[in-house]
């Protein structure tokens, strides 16, 4: 099989089944009744975290391929920037519908008036161009080096999602930070980079299609 | 809709003190249930079920049930999660347990709990609680007025506040071996707060001793105020003649405060208060209530005081 031929019947509906184990998870708890005595808190929270994650994951991608030189990573990240979009939308829609019941009034004074809920609230209209512009034909329309710009926000949501983390715990910060640390991480091997300029843009432009599969 | 700032509120809901409950029926009442609870300890429920509730338990608001308010807890001297308690607080020693009691009062020392127990009738108390983060549960204690223990103790004209300290132990409490919280947890009411009658001590709920992760072997439980201030496991108690510094205003002093009175008019600067959640249920919908319910009751402690400084 060639490579990329094992990356379509293999390697991404894998990837695939395995970014939708979290999700089913939640659903297998909430039917036996396992999520304890605030079921949304804790679903608030799950998805609030893997959320994060897989935001952390899909910034990890190109790092881990300058790491390793596996090409055939940078084919999975558009599936997985897509699934911190997904998780991200439903933790928020548990939010408008168990928080607030489609209380517009309520949710717009909680974005203004809620600095965690504003930076939240940011950091995943933020995703929303680059859920929409993650597709070939917006590849092309862009141009790599433009679309690749664009889609540098994701830095920006997930320290959105870090901050958002951190201003609404009550006191036990540990978490939050954690997932700060590693952001700080990943940003930092995107800061060291040897090579010259030229090779870089190339390189920028060649990642950009390679993650269209 | 009409919005009214706790400013309106400080006087014209306040209800007289004369009124606002029947002593006699009070302490009536409270003797037969503890007669009643020291006879049907077997199966207090049907104690409950055949008497009723009294006149200041919750009335038609369903219990939580023993499940949920056992495993959903916080008490972060056993973790930060609010299931860590029930996993952890088995390593906790609620026997023997040694109370100091000190400050302005004339009968100082250090006291076994079972001795200050001793002649004190355990009543059941069916009270809501409402968490600070608006959550709320239905909760069957058991217990007795902290008036009869700090009356005991006999303190003087100059105590005007009370503190109260949970035990610091690392070995019981590996919560406390993080620095989440300055340890030992404290917490303190007004002298006339705690001489309220619904302001009570619980030894247990849902007719048996606390488990661990509720705070055994004893506790406050105030039932207007934010759960916070229900400190749990004391150890010490403290007659003051100043106001004590509570650990959660020491830690976060514009989020909480000394008094942290059920108000849904006084948003937490990061959430609204304004509603709740009635676990386990999903919606946010349960308005809350001015002192969670018992403003009639307790109004008159806070007349004249702007609740929104005083948070
Ligand atoms: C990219 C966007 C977002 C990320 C990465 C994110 C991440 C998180 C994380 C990690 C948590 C904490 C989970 C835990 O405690 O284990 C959380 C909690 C929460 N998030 Fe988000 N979030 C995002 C967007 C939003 C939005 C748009 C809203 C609502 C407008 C929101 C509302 C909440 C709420 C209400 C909580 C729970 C707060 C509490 O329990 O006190 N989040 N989120």
């Amino acid at each position: 099989m060639s490579l990329s031929k094992w990356v379509r019947r293999i390697g991404k509906p894998v990837i695939f089944a395995a970014c939708l184990v979290p999700v089913s998870l939640i659903v297998a708890d909430i039917f036996q009744g396992r999520l304890g005595a605030n079921p949304i808190e804790e679903i608030t929270h799950r998805t609030g975290d893997w959320t994060l994650i897989f935001l952390l994951v899909t910034l990890g991608v190109s790092p881990l391929r300058r790491l390793t030189g596996w090409g055939v990573v940078v084919q999975f990240r558009r599936m997985l920037g897509l699934f911190a979009f997904s998780y991200g939308l439903v933790h928020f829609s548990i939010y408008v519908v168990f928080d607030h019941f489609f209380d517009l009034a309520a949710i717009l004074e909680d974005i203004v008036k809620r600095p965690y809920v504003t930076v939240g609230f940011t950091s995943l209209m933020l995703l929303v161009p680059l859920a929409i512009t993650s597709t070939k034909g917006w590849v092309k329309r862009l141009g790599g080096r433009r679309w690749n710009r664009l889609h540098q926000l994701v830095y920006v949501s997930a320290a959105g999602g870090v901050l958002h983390y951190l201003w609404l715990v009550k006191a036990d910060t540990r978490r939050p930070i954690v997932f700060g640390l590693v952001l700080v991480a990943l940003l930092a091997t995107r800061l060291w980079r040897p090579g010259k300029r030229g090779r870089r843009a190339e390189a920028v432009v060649r990642d950009a299609k390679a993650s269209l599969g | 809709m009409l919005i009214r700032k706790p400013d309106d509120i400080k006087s014209s809901d306040i209800t007289p003190e004369s009124t606002y409950i029947n002593r006699r029926k009070f302490i009536g009442r409270g003797v037969a249930f503890g007669a009643i609870a020291v006879a049907g300890s077997a199966a207090p429920w049907a104690v409950r079920a055949a008497t009723g509730r009294r006149d200041e338990d919750v009335q038609d608001e369903p219990l939580t049930s023993y499940e949920h308010v056992t495993t959903y807890n916080n008490f972060y001297e056993f973790g930060t999660g609010k299931e860590d308690p029930s996993r952890n607080a088995h390593t906790l020693r609620p026997r023997p347990w040694t109370v100091t009691v000190e400050g302005e009062i004339d009968k100082p020392g250090q006291y076994d709990l079972d001795d200050l127990l001793r002649g004190i009738t355990i009543e059941d108390r069916v009270y809501r609680l409402r968490c600070v983060e608006a959550w709320s549960m239905v909760i069957p204690w058991r217990g007795f007025p902290l008036s009869k223990l700090i009356s005991r103790f006999e303190p003087t004209s100059k105590a005007k506040y009370v503190e109260f300290h949970t035990l610091y132990d690392v070995e019981q409490m590996p919560g406390q071996r993080g620095r989440v919280l300055p340890w030992p947890y404290v917490e303190g009411l007004r002298m006339d707060e705690a001489m309220h009658p619904l302001a009570i001590f619980a030894t247990g709920l849902y007719g048996e001793d606390l488990p661990n992760q509720n705070g055994a072997p004893f506790r406050l439980v105030v039932p207007w105020k934010y759960g916070f201030k229900s400190i749990k496991s004391i150890v010490r108690i403290r007659f003051r003649a100043t106001q004590p510094q509570n650990t959660w205003a020491i830690v976060a002093p514009n989020e909480y405060g000394f008094y942290a009175n059920v108000n849904p008019e006084v948003d937490h600067p990061r959430w609204s208060q304004k509603r709740e959640r009635r676990l386990p249920g999903l919606f946010k919908r349960r308005k809350t209530q001015l002192f969670n319910g018992y403003a009639d009751q307790v109004g008159h402690l806070y007349a004249g005081m702007d609740l929104r400084r005083n948070f």
